[in-house]
């Protein structure tokens, strides 16, 4: 086990175009890492140069205290676990596993326990004189994964290793990862572009966007505190809602009326034109259903909704709304760029499932004014942002790793009378 | 496609791709297997198949019968000797015992040598990143332009300037050094169908080149390699053109070479030519049964894709 330090990785490919440019990024022992951001954003890339994959252009690769830049992956004493799997399809389930053991000239009685105790952990048992071919995809994924613990590995690397399956067998196999990953207690780099993945998942979570670090930070400190437009629009499902706004001294002029700002936000917005609000879908409710008490803190307003969709637990709710020219260029581009596809500009608002409020007909919204973060539409950049509060989250996060894969692993040695472990201690 | 690549994970997009070659498969099938199909098949397998049966018949006719009248005159008048067989292969001028092996010393290390360095070659072209690399790729399959007749005598010539001639060494090298620029592309080809997260995986998990190319890339390319060795081996077991000029010494002369003396400076033992031939067929046929599974394979396997 060990942590992977990068310093100002930089790569370049042949025409000069930095698919990763200058990336910094430390990740501790232990620590579940991801890296996420919409597709050729560079997180691939910047795996792969973990692993000894690609070449480095220019930075330190730093892995356990050594730089290894110039390593061959083989001398890298990494896993990975690639999104097609790539498991040998003419060697059986046990001798794909055992392949990096053989290749260490382990003896064969030692090759069968580890392989033996993979498998057990992974319940593959019953397929261990199978062929690959003859496995489901979630079998095939568990090969693959049973072929990166069995040895003594550094770190766990993933490249998108879930997207090949379905949606059910996904969220079993997320659950999977996580769970070996806290037993195991070791560094894992995880690549995806599924943001349910990278907030189940991750200790920390790296938002990436052109070969650029936007944001490193526990997922709720993303959510909660995104530091830029680009952050608070990915992160999220569904997505924020951006509002053009404003300000007038204390107050905000929206298209869903007005929002008073406290002191602190004023002071932050003050100065500008044009602003855009961001505002998550539940950060609205209908104004029927909201305490009494609750209403001062909020807003109300008036508006007509578009379409509403009831999914029994929770309901949504569409409402349009006008936008200058800049502003709905603007949301289109960076729609685009996180790879959905924004027709209109439109408001989801998420109100309780027991709401009575019918598409086509104006209703009244209260908007809990709290919360919601004010963006430079220029630089894209938080300005309400709280970086205290957000550190807080992430070092509470962290906290909880620790205590987490601490009792994580008593237990397991505890079930195992502490003798053996796992493999992979 | 579908039967030469090993069965792997599937990858995102391939399952269109395999749905169309699929039902072009589907479509191929339908009309191969119609009734017009079948009767024009089995008009074009008796046009090919009587002349062979004809020679069949002959190579068990005497002799005196053979000069006289045709094989179809068996039907009226049959009479069967294995004479013609008998002196073929034991009789004292034409040894074909020893031109039997020598047909199979010269084949197969004419097989083994270019599959060999071609194995090599392709590896290199396909997974090792090196300068002018894909520029070096396309002057080695240029290479199959230039006719072999045209290489004939320099070659002869630096055989023997280098004191080579008379020697196997000649067929083997002349045989090598024609067959390795489609071995080579051929090869390639396979490997680069191998998906490349299979070979990054050995190197994750410890592999050297050495053993990426014997324990993941040899094994699925099997079929790969036993498509091209029969190719190569009826090819070379049926060769005349560089035999003669090259191994038409006593000692190294193949089978071939001298079915065609048979005809031409021996015209008096043409009598024989059947038997001879037949002997010649034997081995090619083997290999070919029992291969062509493989065979079938490996020609299909270029043809689909694209």
């Amino acid at each position: 086990m060990a942590s992977i330090e990068m310093k100002n990785i930089v790569k370049q490919y042949g025409d000069g175009f930095p698919a990763v440019n200058d990336v910094s990024l430390d990740i501790a022992d232990g620590e579940f890492m991801i890296l996420v951001g919409p597709s050729g954003c560079g997180k691939s890339t910047l795996l792969r140069m973990i692993v000894g994959l690609e070449d480095i252009t220019s930075g330190d690769m730093v892995i356990g205290g050594k730089r290894v830049n110039d390593l061959a992956p083989r001398d890298r004493n990494l896993s990975m676990v690639f999104q097609n799997y790539a498991l040998y399809p003419h060697m059986t389930v046990f001798e794909n596993i055992a392949f990096p053991l053989r290749l260490a000239k382990m003896p064969d009685d030692e090759v069968r326990r580890r392989v033996t105790e993979a498998s057990d952990v992974l319940e593959l048992k019953e397929h261990l004189e199978r062929k690959p071919a003859n496995l489901s995809g979630g079998q095939r994924q568990r090969v693959a994964m049973g072929r990166a613990i069995v040895r003594q590995a550094e770190a766990f690397l993933f490249d998108e290793p879930l997207s090949n399956l379905d949606a059910k067998l996904r969220g079993q196999m997320r659950t999977e990862i996580s769970r070996l990953q806290r037993r195991l207690g070791i560094t894992t780099v995880y690549v995806t572009h599924d943001q349910t993945e990278a907030m189940t998942l991750g200790d920390r979570v790296c938002v990436l966007r052109k070969g650029k670090i936007q944001q490193v930070a526990s997922p709720r400190e993303l959510y909660e505190q995104p530091v830029n437009l680009f952050v608070a629009g990915f992160i999220g499902s569904p997505p924020m809602n951006f509002l053009p706004a404003t300000p007038e001294g204390d107050r905000l002029k929206t298209p869903f009326g007005d929002i008073v700002l406290d002191e602190k936000r004023a002071a932050a917005v003050a100065g500008h034109e044009l602003l855009l609000v961001g505002i998550r879908p539940e950060y609205f409710e209908d104004a029927s259903l909201v305490d009494e008490a609750k209403r001062p803190v909020g807003s109300t307003f008036r508006a007509r909704v578009d379409v509403t969709e009831w999914l029994g637990d929770s309901q949504y709710a569409y409402i349009p709304y006008d936008a200058p020219d800049s502003i709905k260029a603007q949301l289109r581009d960076l729609s685009k760029e996180l790879d959905s596809e924004e027709l209109r500009t439109q408001a989801i608002v998420s109100i309780d499932a027991t709401s009575r409020i019918r598409e086509g007909r104006d209703a009244e919204f209260w908007l809990d004014s709290r919360k919601v973060h004010v963006f430079d539409p220029e630089s894209g950049d938080n300005l309400t942002r709280d970086a205290e509060a957000g550190a807080e989250l992430t070092r509470l996060a962290t906290e909880d790793r620790l205590e987490h894969a601490q009792e994580a692993q008593g237990r397991d040695s505890d079930a195992r009378g502490g003798a053996t472990a796992v493999s992979v201690g | 496609m579908t039967t030469t690549t090993p069965v792997m994970a599937p990858v995102p997009g391939e399952a269109d791709t395999r749905g169309r070659v699929h039902s072009r498969a589907e479509r191929a099938q339908k009309r191969l297997t119609s009734r017009t199909a079948s009767v024009a098949a089995i008009v074009i397998a008796v046009l090919w198949t009587v002349p062979t049966f004809g020679l069949l018949l002959t190579s068990f006719r005497p002799e005196l019968d053979i000069r006289r009248s045709g094989w179809w005159s068996m039907f009226t008048d049959p009479q069967f000797t294995v004479d013609n067989y008998n002196q073929v292969l034991y009789g004292g001028g034409t040894d074909f015992a020893t031109l039997f092996v020598n047909s199979l010393v010269i084949t197969l290390p004419s097989v083994v040598i270019p599959i060999t360095l071609a194995l090599l070659a392709a590896y290199a072209f396909a997974w090792i990143p090196f300068k002018g690399r894909s520029v070096l790729f396309v002057a080695v399959f240029a290479l199959q332009i230039v006719p072999l007749q045209v290489t004939l005598i320099p070659l002869l010539s630096l055989y023997v300037d280098s004191g080579l001639a008379g020697s196997f060494w000649t067929v083997w090298l002349s045989h090598s050094m024609f067959a390795l620029p489609l071995a080579i592309f051929l090869l390639h080809n396979f490997m680069r169908e191998i998906p490349p997260s299979l070979v990054e995986a050995a190197r994750m998990d410890g592999a050297g080149h050495v053993k990426i190319f014997f324990q993941v890339l040899l094994p699925l390319l099997t079929p790969a390699i036993a498509a091209f060795g029969v190719f190569q081996f009826l090819w070379v077991w049926n060769d005349l053109l560089v035999s003669l000029t090259f191994a038409s010494s006593p000692d190294t002369v193949p089978l071939t070479v001298r079915l065609a003396d048979m005809v031409g400076s021996r015209g008096s033992d043409w009598y024989l030519l059947a038997a001879g031939a037949f002997v010649a067929m034997v081995v090619p046929l083997i290999v070919f049964v029992a291969l062509q599974r493989f065979f079938v394979r490996g020609l299909l396997a270029g043809s689909v894709k694209g």
